[in-house]
């Protein structure tokens, strides 16, 4: 497939690890996090690992909607689908994330509630028109990219007169949790983490821009590579990284300039702002409550708000004590340091968020990392 | 969910500034995708498809430049 398969060229990639492995210091050692599930999968998918050479490091962010979404808020949706006049729509990843109680939106629908699974939000709009009797709620959920199509979808709503229409808002943004890791006690003082560099969002970015990085690059003098999901480019954006640690820089570079560019998405930015605005804090799993992350719909889009229309509990509900989910989060722990992982939490039987989704960093050490790790062992 | 795959647009249809769409073939699988977020994509283009929605069309002579850039890296290692 085109703009696909060329970026999974094994030849090049070992061209590129050779060239990663002359051009680091064999004296030093390197530790980069990428930010986004989709490097992570992209990351254990192709073993880029153990291309890369012992001293280079890569951590797995926070960068998983999925993964970040606290218990609270699936319970919330729960008890939402839960009302007899409530047809809850929201996409497949969501479905299998344990809530409280053993409960999961997929279970919940099992036991009767009028959940649906949905490829678009515009699939949620089609819902509501055809179904008028219904109250359609779209459990709308991610960071910057799948914020445009949700304020789209609203304002589609609203041109259509939809009266059966909301949005169950729990968009969050990028910079403020890439602050949170950069501002965590564990970096800072503990020193349980070292952060030398940022592998930069692939996607978000063709929204956001690579403009809002800047401050990270030069405030906590970090180099931020922005790159695309594909093998070769995490693999290039390593060894940008790497050139800009020897020269002692610390700048925001563009690996992905063929999808992102400086400025984002006009548009896209445009509807968002018409949209949404930010919440003072939101709560995100791993992280706790992080000032100005999270979006909510703007007062005069309040009749098409899920939080408005009903009663909705922010309460907080405790993950399962055992699952590290939050440490794995904060690139403290990896998943084989948890006592659940391969035991009793598998894709099959996840008991925390990190192993539900395939952008998940348990998903993707369970799928493709575990058969690495003893291979190890054995050699 | 921030994945998303590259597809060809090879049909366009609708002038509402919301509802522009159109046909994106995804290596032999066309799906109607919404075009509003890139206004500026025509007929022959590959954009970056989430959730139903274009966010981003490719730069063809960006992603030529870097593939050359990384097909020259492997000439140099392949010669030392």
């Amino acid at each position: 497939m085109k703009h696909v398969d060329e970026y999974r060229d094994g030849r090049l990639a070992r061209a590129l690890a050779a060239r990663i492995a002359r051009e680091a210091d064999p004296g030093g050692s390197y530790y980069f996090m990428e930010f986004c599930g989709g490097h992570t999968h992209a990351i254990s998918r192709y073993g880029i690992e153990d291309l890369l050479p012992g001293n280079v490091h890569l951590i797995h962010g926070p960068g998983c909607p999925v993964c970040v979404l606290p218990v609270g808020r699936i319970d919330a949706a729960i008890a939402l689908a839960r009302r007899p006049e409530v047809t809850l729509c929201t996409y497949g990843d969501v479905m299998r994330v344990p809530a409280s109680r053993g409960l999961s939106l997929l279970k919940a629908k099992a036991a009767g509630a009028d959940i649906r699974m949905v490829y678009s939000p515009l699939d949620a709009v089609r819902m509501a028109e055809a179904e008028p009797a219904r109250e359609i709620v779209f459990f709308a959920i991610g960071f910057e990219t799948t914020t445009p199509p949700t304020a789209l979808a609203i304002r589609l709503a609203a041109a259509k007169g939809l009266k059966n229409f909301t949005v169950f808002c729990n968009h969050v943004l990028t910079p403020a949790a890439i602050q949170t890791i950069l501002d965590s006690p564990e970096l800072r003082e503990m020193g349980r983490v070292r952060i030398d560099g940022f592998i930069g969002p692939a996607h978000v970015s063709t929204v956001i821009g690579t403009e809002p990085y800047a401050f990270f690059a030069e405030e906590f003098q970090k180099p931020v590579v922005v790159a695309g999901f594909e093998p070769l480019d995490v693999m290039e954006a390593v060894l940008m990284l790497i050139r800009q640690m020897t020269d002692g820089r610390h700048e925001v570079e563009n690996q992905y300039g063929r999808a992102v560019r400086p400025e984002g998405n006009a548009r896209a930015k445009e509807e968002v702002a018409e949209i949404f605005e930010l919440r003072k804090s939101f709560e995100w799993r791993g992280l706790g409550r992080v000032p100005y992350s999270g979006l909510r719909l703007k007062a005069g889009y309040a009749a098409f708000d899920a939080e408005r229309r009903f009663v909705i509990d922010d309460v907080l509900a405790p993950d399962n004590p055992a699952c590290e989910c939050g440490a794995v989060l904060r690139g403290v722990k990896t998943p084989a340091q948890c006592k659940l992982f391969g035991t009793v939490c598998t894709p099959e039987t996840p008991m925390g968020s990190c192993m539900v989704s395939a952008e998940g960093a348990c998903a993707a050490h369970w799928t493709y990392g575990r058969f690495r790790d003893r291979a190890r062992l054995a050699s | 969910m921030c994945l998303a795959v590259p597809g060809r647009i090879v049909s366009l249809a609708g002038a509402d500034l919301l509802l522009r769409s159109g046909q994106v073939d995804f290596g032999g699988v066309a799906k109607k995708i919404n075009l509003a977020f890139v206004p500026e994509a025509g007929i022959g283009d590959y954009v970056l498809v989430h959730v139903g929605f274009a966010l981003a069309v490719i730069d063809e002579a960006e992603a030529a430049r870097v593939l050359a850039d990384l097909r020259e890296i492997a000439a140099l290692e392949d010669a030392e």
